[in-house]
């Protein structure tokens, strides 16, 4: 039997604070065996991510490894001075990080930041380094390398800068490759291409895989073997296929289960056939966004100097009331930028927006109408809430604004009942947001949009910032308050699956356009759009384990 | 970046007019400026031809055009006190000055820089509080009181270096140095050491903050698991990207040194233009002060405009930015 590359037995890291002590790794056990791409998957805090700096030798102070080891082929290093560990790193031990936009320095050429890391490692020239730099680039899929080598990160998009991380990670040859998350902060097409350039780079040099996600999906493509973990611990540990077949644990169970899929569940009401009428709840009609660019200060003051990009390009959809329209589309698609349009936090182009029948960019009465009816919820719910306000305050805000409520005691008694709508107990409306969680902390978001008592909520990527359970909590609660007070959503997401579960009729937008629309079923089953068609197959889906 | 240039060019000049336009009122309108160039025992016929002489008859629009057209020429006008022109005045004094904040602000950088980093890299080690805490006596001293102190130890208790003046010059064409000559460079010192001291703790602080900072980004973090060396992460990655906002303070900095500079060269009786300034102050030598004005405005304008340039070599960024316009 061949020596694994990586072995991991009963690994503790633990967190000293001043009167207690966290374990966020809590006897973790698993090998990686050569050229093997083992998944590690869990929720936020599982201590997945923990493991990963663990094995680079890279843990924040004050954390520190309190007990097991941990074996690089056969060779203990986690008990290893500093200045050897830092010798494995980038030579034995590779990393890719989640982040492509903040993992490479802005300020060195993309070439130099090669270089240097081969230089580094490996006994060569500053040209022979320079031409395995390019070779790198190329292998990992970068269009005429030679050339792009020179250029700064910036002039990168998303999923180019994670191809250069992959090429630095792998540069000097090692044994393994640690990724964590390494395509959670890119969009699904590029998602995939980056899945087959690392497995296509580890595989080329030989290098094992510890892939950290969150994402089953992703490991359900990758990954020949998982390891679950749950609060520091070991939940289970097999291969892919068993794992998302035949679950053994209640937790994994739990997991695999709150995954949205883009297959239709059995038993889902039949969608109502998307309405296209004039009698619809929302309308939205040639919306038109441009910005400017170029030319800035007073070259603008010179006439034709002035570009215009069209972020949002003559989209048109309406909305029933009651119902939720998907608006999906990647990063840059302009989804946003019609959310905010929608709300009225910008002002569009050309174009007409109505919610029942009142134009939301009329001035005067339709403006006040508009600030009752139409509500939003945003992506981050820890960037949403103002920390230094209590809950109370900020869920009773808009009414204050508003003048919905004003004495103390009715207020109070609407934050109460706002709060046991988003099933949290009302006790909690003195605390501050940072006592809560993510899935808490998106409740009480969603009890600020309630408080105006709208009939509309624009819902910006509402949980992608969550975990899969607290994902799936969090859908239930929007689709239970809708079938309560009959709420009208548009449901922003790049999350294919997430919009299958939630709308009746889906738009999908493409640099500014909106390339297919209609009900859901029709969409996902039979897309008519070259570009749905590349969407959907890009999805990684744990239904797709053969 | 030429775009770029032309458009701070463009607004300088703005900034220019603005300064100059206030100097104008100044010299125009504060007193009489007659009242101080002719003799107490003139009379009205005198008094109407200097009038006519000095143009102050004609209209406001001609007066402020004439000002900047002589300001251009480096014309502000004979100082009432010492009977110069103004200009030849700053000139004479511009030199020692210059060569004061340079050497106070050299100090400055690299101590301050230098201290940042290490303060930065050891965040716990007791030498990294004991400079915190000298720093934060540097910040707060005043720079008098600070002058008088070393004045005291080097000059008056142990003799090693003067008190006042800067030494034995040598001319060379108009700039007159005290750097070639050892009493010269004896006398630099201490002033020198006076003025950087704030400085130096600004830097030092604002170096360690911004280094803490960046040391926490991903891409150290990238670069600590490529293995890069400690030396390569440390000064070639972490170092490059604290710098813009040192450079933009330094930048200010080096400016009011050079403008504000009369404290210290009051203690030290430096012939620069701070004292003239203050000694003009007292004197209501209203031309020096109206000229003064727009010196300081030129090299606040000036030193800026080196640290919008020095952004766009530092940050590659910059460069693709001003093409797009933002």
């Amino acid at each position: 039997m061949t020596e694994p590359v990586l072995s991991i037995k009963d690994l503790v890291v633990e967190f000293p604070f001043r009167d207690d002590v966290f374990r966020a790794v809590d006897g973790v056990s698993f090998d990686i065996m050569p050229g093997e791409v083992v998944g590690v998957v869990g929720e936020s805090g599982a201590g997945k991510s923990m493991t990963g700096s663990a094995v680079i030798g890279l843990i924040d102070r004050p954390g520190h490894i309190a007990g097991g080891e941990i074996r690089l082929k056969g060779e203990r290093i986690d008990n290893l001075p500093e200045a050897a560990r830092a010798k494995l790193r980038g030579k034995r031990i590779g990393m890719v990080f989640q982040d492509p936009l903040t993992s490479l320095n802005p300020l060195y050429t993309v070439g130099d930041q090669l270089v240097e890391t081969i230089r580094t490692h490996l006994p060569v020239s500053e040209a022979e380094a320079r031409q395995k730099a390019i070779d790198l680039l190329a292998e990992a899929g970068i269009p005429k390398a030679a050339e792009r080598i020179d250029s700064y990160p910036h002039q990168f998009s998303g999923g180019m800068r994670q191809r250069v991380v992959i090429a630095l990670a792998i540069a000097a040859g090692p044994e393994l490759i640690v990724a964590d998350e390494p395509t959670s902060a890119l969009d699904v097409s590029v998602q995939a291409q980056i899945i087959k350039v690392l497995k296509k780079l580890c595989t080329n040099h030989g290098a094992a895989v510890m892939l950290i996600t969150h994402d089953m999906g992703v490991i359900a493509q990758t990954a020949d073997r998982m390891v679950v973990m749950h609060q520091g611990k070991v939940v289970e540990t097999g291969t892919v296929g068993d794992i998302i077949r035949r679950p053994r644990e209640p937790y994994t169970i739990k997991l695999i289960n709150s995954i949205p899929t883009i297959e239709r569940k059995d038993g889902a009401a039949t969608p109502a056939p998307a309405a296209n009428d004039d009698g619809a709840y929302v309308q939205v009609k040639k919306l038109v966004k441009d910005y400017e660019i170029g030319g800035g200060g007073f070259l603008k003051l010179m006439p034709g100097k002035v570009e215009v990009f069209r972020a949002v390009n003559e989209v048109s959809f309406s909305i029933e009331k009651g119902k939720t329209f998907g608006l999906v589309g990647e990063s840059g698609s302009g989804k946003s930028t019609c959310a905010k349009m929608i709300v009225g936090l910008v002002r569009p182009t050309s174009g007409q927006i109505t919610v029942d029948g009142h134009d939301i960019w009329a001035s005067g009465a339709g403006h006040q109408e508009r600030r009752k009816r139409v509500q939003m919820i945003f992506q981050d719910p820890y960037a949403s809430l103002n920390p230094r306000w209590r809950v109370a305050d900020i869920i009773a805000e808009p009414m204050r604004t508003l003048g919905i409520a004003r004495n103390r005691g009715e207020v109070d008694d609407r934050v109460a009942e706002l709060l046991r709508r988003v099933r949290l107990d009302p006790v909690v409306m003195r605390k501050f947001p940072h006592e809560f969680s993510g899935g808490q902390r998106q409740r009480v978001a969603i009890a600020r949009a309630l408080s105006s008592q709208p009939e509309f909520i624009v819902c910006d990527e509402p949980t992608s910032a969550l975990d899969v359970s607290v994902q799936a909590q969090v859908l239930d609660l929007m689709s239970e308050l809708q079938a309560e007070f009959g709420l009208t959503y548009l449901l922003i997401s790049h999350n294919l699956a997430v919009v299958r579960q939630m709308s009746s009729s889906v738009g999908v937008l493409h640099n500014g356009v909106l390339v297919e629309n209609g009900p859901t079923d029709a969409i996902f089953d039979n897309p008519q759009a070259d570009y749905t068609r590349m969407l959907l197959d890009a999805v990684p889906d744990i239904s797709k384990v053969a | 970046m030429l775009a770029f240039i032309a458009r701070r060019l463009f607004q300088s000049v703005i900034v220019m007019l603005v300064v100059a336009f206030i100097a104008f009122l100044v010299f125009r309108y504060v007193g009489d400026p007659l009242a101080n160039l002719l003799s107490q025992d003139a009379n009205q016929a005198d008094y109407d031809a200097a009038r006519q002489r000095l143009g102050l008859d004609q209209p406001f629009y001609i007066q402020f055009f004439h000002f900047v057209g002589n300001a251009l020429q480096g014309q502000f006008g004979t100082s009432y006190r010492l009977q110069q022109p103004v200009s030849q005045l700053i000139l004479e004094r511009l030199p020692a000055t210059i060569e004061l904040a340079v050497a106070s602000s050299i100090i400055a950088l690299i101590g301050g820089v230098g201290l940042g980093i290490y303060s930065a890299l050891r965040p716990r080690a007791i030498s990294t509080g004991f400079i915190m805490t000298a720093s934060l006596i540097g910040v707060s001293l005043p720079t008098f009181l600070i002058g008088i102190g070393l004045i005291y130890i080097f000059a008056v208790e142990l003799k090693w270096l003067p008190s006042f003046g800067r030494g034995e010059v040598v001319q060379i064409g108009w700039w007159r140095t005290g750097l070639l000559t050892s009493s010269g460079l004896r006398s630099l010192i201490l002033p020198a050491i006076t003025l950087s001291l704030f400085q130096l703790t600004l830097i030092m602080r604002l170096v360690r903050a911004e280094m803490l900072e960046v040391m926490r980004t991903d891409y150290i973090r990238f670069a600590k698991a490529r293995g890069l060396s400690k030396r390569a992460i440390n000064f070639g990655h972490a170092l490059k990207n604290t710098m813009v906002p040192v450079i933009t303070i330094t930048g200010l900095q080096l400016g009011s040194v050079i403008a504000f500079a009369i404290i210290t060269e009051t203690v030290f009786q430096w012939p620069g233009v701070g004292s003239l300034f203050v000694n003009s102050v007292a004197a209501v030598d209203v031309p020096v002060m109206a000229a003064y004005l727009v010196f300081v405005a030129l090299v606040f304008v000036v030193i800026n405009l080196i640290v919008d340039i020095l952004y766009f070599i530092v940050d590659p960024r910059l460069r693709d930015g001003a093409k797009s316009g933002r």
